[in-house]
């Protein structure tokens, strides 16, 4: 039982984890990024049809090629967003609503596509793949090869945000660009290399979500509102990839309650519906950003597009 | 031939609607403080821009040591060696003050950041000019005085010999402006040189060797500050002859518009009370003018009078009714103007455009609404009357967006906006903040008339000179108290001095009771 908690925390975590760390940076650069929804949808299509097509390829290739796909198609539609609220200076929560609003018709439309046979548009979006790659046992628990890539892509984060040229001058385009801009920081540029992160690690963690644990999903559902659980998790962890990831497991316990419900003694004897439980993380999210988020601290100039010769 | 280390060569600068370069020439020398003057809104900080390269001129030539060079962005200019402190600091609120200085020069090893050689050298530069700061605070932790101590510091570190202070005494205490002119004095004995953008002629003429001067975009002249005067340089920046001094009428007090009694304001810093149980009155037709050094519940005062703070206990009345309680449309349908003292916050609504910004106070009055819909028309020729009658200059007129608009312009909306009602009372704080000559001479100008048509004016002003030339009655006030009354004509500069600075305090209800009969009471 315990080991089944844990791996359900783990696996979730590991999304929220991702995900809001992708946030992170595209806010901490000056983006609002909502969009990272459809950035997760892209992310999990695209993962999901490389892994079919390696079918019988090596573990070690399968998983590094789809990963990287995966983090790349969610880069690649992350770059609507930056193109968008940076060279078009649209409304970054309009575009990222658009944005996710759209990534579901388009996995949709592609996984139809993938599952036709003989030219007609198949009716079903659900996709078949195979895990095996993914899934290991270490000492009876059941682990995925999300919580390595997750730990390493954590302890990345940290470093280049707060250790690094690169991360330093990204949090001032955040807070205040035109201070970064005065002291010749490409502010454009740093805002396009945090959305842009923020698409790579979204991808690879909307790819996290869906893989590991079962082996088909219905693109219909988009990625079943975990972009959004993201976005609550990074609030609650403060832009802070620490705080980022101890708020995902936070909320990975109420998500995993779910999973674990039935095999709970405890928890069984309630016999509460299973809706109950999926709603958790939700109510939790409400539940907690209504008590902390008067005291948030988001990046100061996020959502403002950046203007040269403002005052 | 002189020994020039920057040209600017017949500059022009357009922006829509405004020209705000119109062929301006600066040549600044090695080792020397060049003040550049102006109005607001003249065109200096332009000017200075397009030199950091943050405007790209439409012509004109920009030459280093001789040479034809070409500033598209701030690292341009920082290769140059040419470093600015804009006049809104540009420092990240959340940063230390030691990223804040490396931050766009950082030095690294194997792709992380080496901050120990960094601090080092912060370090040595801080003790060799004097410029202390701690480099491990947050910035939004630090006083303005160190935040321009940082922003110094961060062209030192980049090894800038040319350095542009744009505005650098507006925000400074008159110890900290000394301390300033002091490094600005040795910076310049190293060789470097330096543009200071000012509008403060007495320090133009302590600290600068030359003074180029700008007038609407237009470049007026250059000239040796020790062969000028104030009133050359004045009447080059403005145009015309410029009064220092202020002819006001002798004061008609009439009856109490503005009676105070024991009103205490909570501190928002600390657990003390801002304004401890003060009591006073302003009648009609006079200025009364609240003096002390900024943070002694001056301003904890006259937010607690306009209704933006609660006071915690005493009373507050307005033409004979308690307005304690009050909300702030009511007191300002009673008749009471403001003009607050940061007028970016309490002011303008920056994102709004002039017109709106100017209707604020009257937007619901019938003359401007009617049904629920505001009569955009009416609104429009009012502000346009605003403008002309205070010579409000902007680039699009009503529709300009405040944000837009110089300091002294948009302080000028305010007072316009303010005077054109029926005032019984005008709080006035700090209203010729960062103003230049010709613009406080206006703002004087129009207060002084609010005055004599009856007004009760309560000033507060950090300006001793501001103080004594337009009060009518002075009030000192000291950590929270008032500790002294004064005529301006029987006190001097020095007295008020040392009741700032909490070395003397007169017997208040003796004092208060000598000013009830129409006499001044004397320490």
């Amino acid at each position: 039982m315990i080991a089944l908690a844990l791996k359900f925390t783990l696996l979730y975590g590991m999304v929220l984890m991702l995900v809001a760390l992708g946030g992170m940076f595209s806010e901490r650069s000056g983006i609002i990024n909502i969009a990272l929804e459809g950035i997760m949808v892209i992310g999990a299509l695209i993962g999901v049809i490389i892994t079919r097509e390696l079918q019988g390829y090596a573990g070690f290739v399968q998983v590094s090629v789809s990963v990287l796909c995966a983090g790349l198609a969610g880069l690649a539609y992350a770059f609507l967003l930056a193109f968008a609220s940076i060279n078009l200076k649209a409304d970054q929560t309009i575009g990222g609503t658009a944005l996710n609003i759209l990534a579901t018709a388009i996995a949709m439309v592609i996984a139809k596509r993938v599952n036709s046979v003989g030219g007609k548009l198949s009716d079903s979006a659900r996709l078949k793949y195979s895990y095996d790659a993914f899934v290991y046992k270490i000492f009876g628990v059941t682990v995925n090869v999300f919580l390595f890539i997750g730990i390493a892509l954590l302890i990345i984060s940290y470093i280049v945000l707060y250790k690094t040229k690169l991360g330093l001058r990204l949090r001032a385009c955040g807070e205040h660009p035109q201070a970064a801009n005065s002291v010749g920081v490409n502010v454009l540029g740093m805002r396009y290399t945090g959305v842009l992160i923020s698409g790579f690690l979204g991808g690879i963690g909307g790819f996290a979500y869906i893989l590991p644990s079962i082996d088909t999903w219905d693109f219909k559902n988009g990625i079943a509102g975990m972009g959004f659980l993201a976005l609550a998790v990074m609030i609650f962890g403060q832009w802070h990839p620490i705080k980022i990831f101890l708020a995902a497991m936070f909320f990975s316990i109420f998500k995993s309650l779910a999973n674990i419900a039935d095999s709970v003694s405890f928890l069984a004897k309630l016999r509460w519906p299973k809706e109950i439980y999926n709603m958790m993380p939700f109510i939790a999210s409400i539940v907690v950003l209504t008590l902390t988020s008067g005291k948030s601290r988001a990046p100061k100039a996020e959502g403002i597009p950046y203007e040269k010769g403002q005052r | 031939m002189d020994d020039y280390v920057i040209e600017m060569l017949h500059i022009t600068k357009t922006f829509p609607g405004i020209r705000a370069n119109d062929d301006v020439t600066l040549q600044l020398k090695r080792g020397e403080i060049h003040a550049l003057l102006g109005e607001n809104g003249a065109g200096k900080s332009t000017l200075m821009s397009v030199l950091f390269g943050l405007y790209q001129p439409d012509s004109g030539e920009i030459r280093k040591d001789g040479k034809t060079v070409h500033i598209k962005d701030p690292n341009d200019a920082n290769a140059l060696h040419i470093g600015m402190v804009h006049q809104h600091f540009k420092l990240v609120d959340v940063f230390s003050v030691l990223d804040n200085i490396i931050l766009g020069a950082e030095t690294t090893k194997y792709g992380l950041l080496k901050k120990d050689e960094a601090r080092r050298k912060v370090m040595e530069l801080s003790q060799r000019y004097g410029l202390m700061v701690d480099p491990d605070a947050l910035v939004e932790d630090i006083s303005v005085g160190m935040q321009q101590r940082v922003e110094i510091l961060k062209m030192l570190y980049r090894d800038n010999d040319i350095l542009i202070l744009d505005e650098p005494t507006a925000v400074l205490t008159p110890q900290e402006i000394d301390e300033l002119m002091e490094i600005m004095r040795g910076f310049a004995r190293e060789g470097k040189s330096i543009l200071f953008i000012t509008h403060k002629l007495n320090e133009i003429m302590a600290v600068s060797d030359r003074c180029s001067v700008l007038r609407k975009g237009k470049y007026i002249g250059t000239v040796e500050t020790k062969d000028t005067t104030k009133e050359e340089l004045s009447r080059m920046m403005v145009g015309r002859d410029v009064s220092f001094t202020v002819d006001k009428a002798p004061c008609k007090p009439g009856d109490t518009v503005l009676s105070v009694q024991g009103l205490t304001v909570p501190s928002k810093l600390h657990s003390n009370n801002a304004v401890k149980g003060v009591s006073f009155d302003v009648h009609a037709g006079e200025i009364v003018c609240l003096a002390g050094i900024e943070g002694n519940g001056q301003s904890d005062l006259v937010l607690a009078l306009t209704g933006l703070e609660k006071a915690s206990a005493g009373k507050i009345e307005f033409c004979g009714k308690d307005i304690t309680h009050s909300p702030i449309r009511k007191r300002a349908l009673a008749g009471m103007s403001h003009i607050p003292e940061d007028r970016h916050k309490h002011g303008l609504v920056l994102d709004y455009s002039l017109e709106n910004n100017m209707s604020l106070q009257r937007y619901f009055e019938p003359e401007f609404e009617s049904l629920g819909f505001i009569k955009q028309k009416k609104v429009h020729s009012y502000a346009e009357k605003l403008i002309s009658e205070y010579d409000v200059r902007s680039a699009e007129g009503p529709y300009t967006i405040a944000r837009a608009m110089s300091g002294g312009n948009q302080q000028k909306a305010i007072v316009g906006r303010e005077l054109d009602r029926r005032t019984k009372l005008l709080v006035a704080v700090q209203p010729t903040r960062g103003l230049d000559v010709g613009a406080i001479e206006s703002i004087h100008k129009e207060i002084i008339a609010a005055r004599d048509a009856g007004t009760a004016v309560l000033l507060m002003s950090l300006e001793l000179e501001e103080v004594m030339s337009l009060s009518d009655r002075i009030l000192v006030m000291y950590e929270g108290e008032i500790v002294g009354e004064f005529d301006p004509q029987k006190v001097t500069v020095q007295e008020l001095g040392l009741y700032m600075a909490g070395a003397a305090r007169q017997d208040i209800s003796a004092a208060s009771d000598a000013a009830a009969r129409g006499g001044i009471a004397n320490a």
